[in-house]
C-alpha cells in the first residue's frame, strides 16, 4: 500500500505546482504585487505539506491519497490570495506571516493528533468528555472577560496574547459524541414509538440529543449572532441522526425545528431578519446593507471565465475579503475556472470523505467520517452559498482558504482524524491476506453497502 | 448506513450544483448585467486607471497626461504639469465629479473608443484599443504672458490666428489647479472639489466660454460693420454732431458720452474716440434694429462657436425693441441734411434699448471668444474663422481622428467693409483710446470698452479687442481682453487696465514668430 503514499506525493507536487504558479503570476500583478519578503512564508506552507505527506508515511500509510492534496492546494491557493491581498487592504501585512505560522501549527496538529489518536476507537471512550468539550466550547466566548465580540458576532476567546474561535474545535468534539452515542444507539433510535400525524418518532427520552442539539445551536444564533455556525452544528447532528437510522422523519423535524427557531429568531432579533433581507433583496440597498453581497457578484462577474489574473483584479473592495469573502477574490482573478476548481477540490474532499466512511466497517468510525465529510462539505456550502446569494450570508470561514488561524488549525486535526479512519479501515490487522478472504472482504463491503 | 452515506454524498452533489449553476449565471451569463449595474465602482475603477492620451500645447509641452501608479486602487493617475496654466482648456478628469474641458469634450477619444468596431476587433486580437492624443495650438509663452499681465484681477484672455481660428492664449483669473481634483486620493479630490464650490470668485467656470458680459463700446464695430453694409454711413461721411449725449425718441434719459466728454464727427471719428452718442444716434435714426440684429448674428451671436470645448455659451443679441408704433424715427435735421435720401427707421416703443444695444449695453451680452472672433473676422477679411483649441488628434497608430476646421465658421461682413474697419481700428491705436497699443514692428487695430454693469454702479468691465501683424493685409493674431469689474477699483478704462495686458500677450506672440 506504499504507492497510496506515492500518488499522494505526486497529486501533492501538481498542487505545489498550481499554487506557485498563481504566486508566481500574483508577484507579476498589476495593480497589486506581491512583497519580495514573502516569497520565505510561501516556501514555508509548500515545505509544511511535503512534512504532512512524511507525517501520513509514518503514521498513517494507508490513509487515503487524494484528501492531503486536495488540502494543500487550497491552503496554498488561499495563502497566495492572502500573501496578494495583504498589500491592498489596510493592516493586514502581517497577515501572510500570520497564516504561514497558522499553517503550521496546524500541521503540528495534525501530526498531534495522528500520533496520540493511533486508532480511531480511542475517542470512542471519550464520548461523554467530547460532548462536555463541544458545548463548554460552544458556550465559551459568551463567558465573561475572556468572550470577545467581533464585527457583531461574539465567537470570540481571548486568553493571554491568544485570540481564537472555540466554535471551529467545537464543532469537532461535537462530531466525535455524536457519532459515539449514535453508534450505540442507532438502533433504539430506529424504533418509533408515537406517532404525531404522519411523522412517528422514537420516545422522547432518545430524541434528546437532538432537542440539545437545536437548543445549542439557538443558543449560537442568538447569543453569539453566529448563524453560520447555528447551522452548521444543527445540520449534523440532524443528518447524522439520519445516517445512523435511516428514518427521514429526523430529517423533517429537524428542518422544521429549524425553520421555526429561524423564523422566531428573525421576529425576535434584528440581525437574522437583515441577513434574510439582504439575502433576498441585495440590490435594494447596495451601497450599504446589501453592500458585501453586491461587492462580491461584482467582483465575481468581474472575473468571467478566466479571470482578471491574480493581483489583476480589485478584490479587495470587498469587506472581509481575506476571510469570509475570500471565495470571490479567487473567483474574480481565477475567474469561473478559478471559482468552479474551488467547488471541485470540496466535492473531491467530501467524497473522499465519504468513501472512507464507506469503506469502514466499525460504527463509530464510519459515522465519524460521514460526520467529518459532512461538516467539510456543508462548510464550505454555506459560506460559498452565501457569498454568491444561494443562501443567506453567514460568516464563517472557507475552510483552508480564508485567513484565520482557530479555523486552519481545527480543520488540519478534522482530516487529521479522517485520515486515521481511513488508515484504520484499509489497515485492519484481522483481515486476512488469502484470495478467498479477500473475497469474503469484498463481500462484506458490499453487504455493508446496503446495509441499514 | 451506506445507503444514507451515499444519499449524503448526493445531497451534496446536488447542493454543489446547485452552486455550480449559480456560479456560471454570475460569471458568465449575468455577468454583463452585474457589469453595467450603477454601483458597480468596478468600473469606475477600471475606466479611471485606464490608459489615456494626452493633451499637448502648440510646442508639444505636456499639459495632461496619465502616469501609472506602482500600486494602489488606481493603475493610472491623471497629471497636469501645468498646474492651473491650461485649466481653462484641459479642465479635469475626476473620479466622482466628471470632467470638464478638453477631457470632457474629447473623452472618447482619450480613451481610445472613437472607433468600437475595429477596437473590439483590435482587442479579440490581443491588442489593447488605442488611446488618441490631443494637439492644442495653444502657446505656453501667450498663455503664461497672459496670466502674468492680468495677475489677481477677474478677467479673460483669448488670443487666436484669424485666419486658421486656431486659439492661441485662452486664461481666465481665478483660475484653479485640475491636479488635487483629478488626484486618485478621493479624499483630496472632494475637499480640492468642495473647496473651489465654496469660492465666491467660482474658479471652475471658464469664463472665456461660458460667461457673458456686457461687451460695452468692443460693440460698436458691430454696429460699424451694420451701417458700412447697410450702406447708411460710410468712414468719412457723414459728420455727427459734436455733443456730450443724445437722447433717444420717446425718452428724456440722455445717454451720455463716457465722462459727459465732447465727442463726434465722422463713423472714423466715432470709432477712434469711442463716441457714444454719435453711434446711439447712427443706429436709432439711420440703421435700426433689424440690419444691426442681422449683423450681430452674422458675427456669431446667437450662435455657439465651435471651439472644441463644452458647454460653450451662445453670446446674446436682443432683437425685441417693443411693438411697432407705425410711424418712423425722426433723423436729427443737420443730419438729415448731409443725404439726399430718407432711412425710414420703424419706431418702436422700446427704441431707447436699441440705442443702448448699439454701444453694447442693454441686454447685448457676450463671452470673451465671441469678441476675439468679432476683431478676428475684421482682421480675416469679413470672415469669423472657426475657432479650435485642438489642431489635431492622433491615435497610437498614427492615424489623424480630428482636425481643426480650416473653413471659416461664418461671414460676418463683405471684405470692404472689413478693409474699413480695419482702418477705422489702426486708427484708435494710433490716435484714438488705444494708444497704449502701439507696437515697433506690428500693426495694430484695436477697439477699447468700457462697459457699465449697472446703472448706479461706478465699476465697470474694461475691455479690448484687437488684432495685430506685420502686414495690415493680412493680420495673424486677434484677441481680446477683459478686465472684470471690481468694486474695490471702481471705474476702470479698457485702455488704460485692458489694453496694457493685450500689450504683453502680444509682444509674446511677436517673440514667438
Amino acid at each position: 500500500m506504499r504507492s497510496r503514499r506515492n500518488h499522494e506525493l505526486a497529486l501533492l507536487a501538481v498542487a505545489a505546482g498550481i499554487t506557485a504558479g498563481a504566486y508566481a503570476l500574483a508577484t507579476l500583478g498589476r495593480t497589486a504585487t506581491i512583497p519580495a519578503d514573502l516569497l520565505p512564508f510561501f516556501g514555508v506552507v509548500l515545505g509544511l505539506l511535503l512534512i504532512a505527506h512524511l507525517v501520513l508515511r509514518r503514521f498513517a500509510p494507508q490513509a487515503d491519497p487524494t484528501i492531503l492534496p486536495v488540502v494543500a492546494l487550497l491552503n496554498g491557493l488561499g495563502y497566495v490570495f492572502i500573501a496578494r491581498l495583504a498589500n491592498d487592504i489596510d493592516d493586514a501585512a502581517a497577515l501572510p506571516g500570520q497564516q504561514a505560522t497558522w499553517t503550521a501549527v496546524g500541521i503540528a496538529a495534525f501530526t498531534a493528533t495522528l500520533i496520540f489518536v493511533p486508532r480511531i476507537k480511542v475517542l470512542d471512550k471519550y464520548r461523554y468528555l467530547a460532548a462536555l468539550a463541544g458545548l463548554g466550547l460552544l458556550i465559551m466566548p459568551l463567558l465573561p472577560v475572556i468572550g470577545r465580540e467581533f464585527n457583531g458576532a461574539r465567537i470570540w476567546v481571548s486568553i493571554g496574547p491568544v485570540n481564537f474561535q472555540p466554535g471551529e474545535f467545537a464543532k469537532i468534539a461535537l462530531a466525535v459524541f455524536v457519532a459515539s452515542y449514535l453508534a450505540e444507539k442507532r438502533e433504539i433510535l430506529q424504533v418509533a414509538r408515537f406517532s404525531i400525524g404522519p411523522f412517528s418518532l422514537p420516545e422522547p427520552k432518545h430524541l434528546a440529543p437532538v432537542m440539545a442539539a437545536w437548543g445549542a445551536s439557538l443558543v449560537v444564533m442568538i447569543a453569539e449572532k453566529d448563524l453560520g455556525s447555528s447551522l452548521l452544528i444543527f445540520l449534523l447532528v440532524v443528518v447524522m441522526l439520519w445516517v445512523a437510522t435511516a428514518r427521514a422523519s429526523y430529517l423533517v423535524t429537524g428542518v422544521i425545528l429549524f425553520i421555526a427557531g429561524g423564523w422566531a429568531a428573525s421576529r425576535r432579533f434584528g440581525h437574522v431578519q437583515d441577513r434574510l433581507d439582504i439575502w433576498l433583496n441585495p440590490f435594494a440597498d447596495p451601497d450599504g446593507a446589501g453592500f458585501q453581497p453586491v461587492e462580491a457578484s461584482f467582483a465575481l462577474a468581474n472575473g468571467g471565465l478566466t479571470g482578471t489574473g491574480p493581483g489583476r483584479g480589485e478584490p479587495f473592495l470587498i469587506p472581509e475579503v481575506e476571510t469570509d469573502f475570500i471565495f470571490a477574490a479567487i473567483g474574480e482573478e481565477l475567474g469561473l475556472v478559478g471559482s468552479v476548481g474551488i467547488l471541485v477540490a470540496f466535492v473531491v474532499m467530501v467524497t473522499s470523505g465519504l468513501r472512507i466512511a464507506i469503506g469502514t466497517r466499525d460504527d463509530f468510525g464510519k459515522l465519524l467520517a460521514a460526520a467529518l465529510s459532512g461538516l467539510i462539505g456543508i462548510q464550505a456550502f454555506i459560506i460559498i452559498g452565501g457569498v454568491i446569494r444561494v443562501v443567506p450570508l453567514t460568516g464563517i470561514t472557507l475552510p483552508f482558504v480564508s485567513y484565520g488561524g482557530s479555523s486552519l488549525v481545527a480543520n488540519y486535526v478534522l482530516i487529521a482524524l479522517l485520515l486515521r479512519i481511513s488508515h484504520d479501515g484499509a489497515s485492519r490487522p484481522d483481515i486476512p491476506v488469502s484470495v478467498d478472504d479477500m473475497e469474503q472482504l469484498s463481500d462484506e463491503v458490499l453487504e455493508g453497502a446496503v446495509d441499514e | 448506513m451506506n445507503k444514507q452515506i451515499i444519499r449524503l454524498g448526493a445531497g451534496l452533489m446536488v447542493a454543489y450544483l446547485v452552486l455550480f449553476l449559480q456560479l456560471n449565471n454570475i460569471q458568465v451569463f449575468g455577468a454583463e448585467e452585474l457589469r453595467q449595474n450603477p454601483s458597480n465602482g468596478r468600473v469606475l475603477i477600471e475606466d479611471f486607471g485606464a490608459p489615456r492620451g494626452e493633451i499637448r500645447a502648440a510646442d508639444g509641452t505636456v499639459l495632461a497626461r496619465s502616469v501609472e501608479q506602482e500600486d494602489g486602487l488606481f493603475t493610472r493617475q491623471r497629471e497636469y504639469p501645468t498646474g492651473e496654466l491650461f485649466a481653462e482648456v484641459t479642465g479635469f478628469f475626476s473620479l466622482d465629479a466628471g470632467s470638464d474641458g478638453l477631457e470632457e469634450q474629447w473623452d472618447d477619444e482619450l480613451r481610445g473608443e472613437q472607433n468600437e468596431l475595429s477596437d473590439g476587433l483590435r482587442e479579440l486580437l490581443g491588442g489593447e484599443s488605442t488611446t488618441a492624443d490631443i494637439e492644442t495650438s495653444l502657446s505656453i509663452s501667450m498663455q503664461e504672458a497672459a496670466r502674468d499681465a492680468l495677475g489677481d484681477r477677474r478677467g479673460s484672455v483669448v488670443a487666436l490666428d484669424p485666419q486658421s481660428g486656431e486659439v492661441l492664449t485662452m486664461w481666465s483669473w481665478p483660475s484653479y489647479d485640475p491636479n488635487p481634483l483629478s488626484s486618485i486620493n478621493s479624499s483630496v479630490a472632494t475637499s480640492a472639489r468642495q473647496a473651489l464650490l465654496a469660492d465666491p470668485l467660482n474658479p471652475l467656470l471658464p469664463r472665456t466660454t461660458r460667461e457673458l458680459f456686457f461687451p460695452g463700446s468692443t460693440f460698436k464695430i458691430v454696429t460699424a460693420a451694420a451701417a458700412l453694409e447697410a450702406g447708411v454711413a460710410e468712414l468719412d461721411t457723414p459728420v455727427f454732431e459734436t455733443t456730450t449725449s443724445y437722447t433717444p425718441p420717446l425718452t428724456t434719459n440722455p445717454l451720455s458720452n463716457f465722462g459727459d466728454g465732447q465727442c463726434g464727427g465722422t463713423l472714423s471719428d466715432l470709432i477712434r474716440r469711442s463716441c457714444n452718442a454719435g453711434v446711439a444716434q447712427l443706429a436709432v435714426e439711420l440703421l435700426g434694429a433689424e440690419a444691426l440684429v442681422d449683423t450681430a448674428e452674422n458675427f456669431g451671436f446667437g450662435a455657439v462657436p465651435p471651439v472644441g470645448l463644452p458647454n460653450v455659451e451662445a453670446s446674446v443679441m436682443p432683437s425685441d425693441f417693443g411693438a411697432d408704433l407705425g410711424t418712423t424715427v425722426e433723423v436729427s435735421p443737420d443730419l438729415a441734411a448731409q443725404f439726399d435720401r430718407s432711412f425710414d427707421v420703424p419706431l418702436t416703443d422700446d427704441i431707447p434699448s436699441l440705442a443702448q444695444s448699439a454701444i453694447g449695453q442693454f441686454e447685448v451680452k457676450a463671452t470673451p471668444l465671441q469678441m476675439a472672433l468679432i476683431a478676428a473676422a475684421v482682421a480675416n477679411d469679413g470672415e469669423v474663422p472657426s475657432p479650435s483649441v485642438v489642431s489635431r488628434i492622433i491615435d497610437s497608430e498614427g492615424s489623424v481622428l480630428h482636425q481643426s476646421d480650416l473653413d471659416p465658421w461664418r461671414r460676418a461682413m463683405s471684405r470692404e467693409t472689413s478693409l474699413e474697419l480695419r482702418d477705422a481700428m489702426v486708427g484708435v491705436v494710433l490716435d484714438g483710446t488705444a494708444t497704449g497699443l502701439q507696437m515697433p514692428g506690428l500693426v495694430v487695430g484695436a477697439k477699447t470698452g468700457t462697459a457699465q454693469i449697472g446703472a448706479d454702479i461706478e465699476s465697470t468691465h474694461a475691455w479690448v479687442i484687437a488684432f495685430a501683424g506685420t502686414d495690415l493685409d493680412r493680420p495673424s493674431v486677434a484677441i481680446a481682453v477683459l478686465v472684470e469689474a471690481d468694486d474695490a477699483v471702481g471705474e476702470q478704462t479698457g485702455g488704460r487696465v485692458a489694453g496694457p495686458v493685450a500689450r504683453e500677450v502680444l509682444s509674446a506672440w511677436q517673440r514667438d514668430q
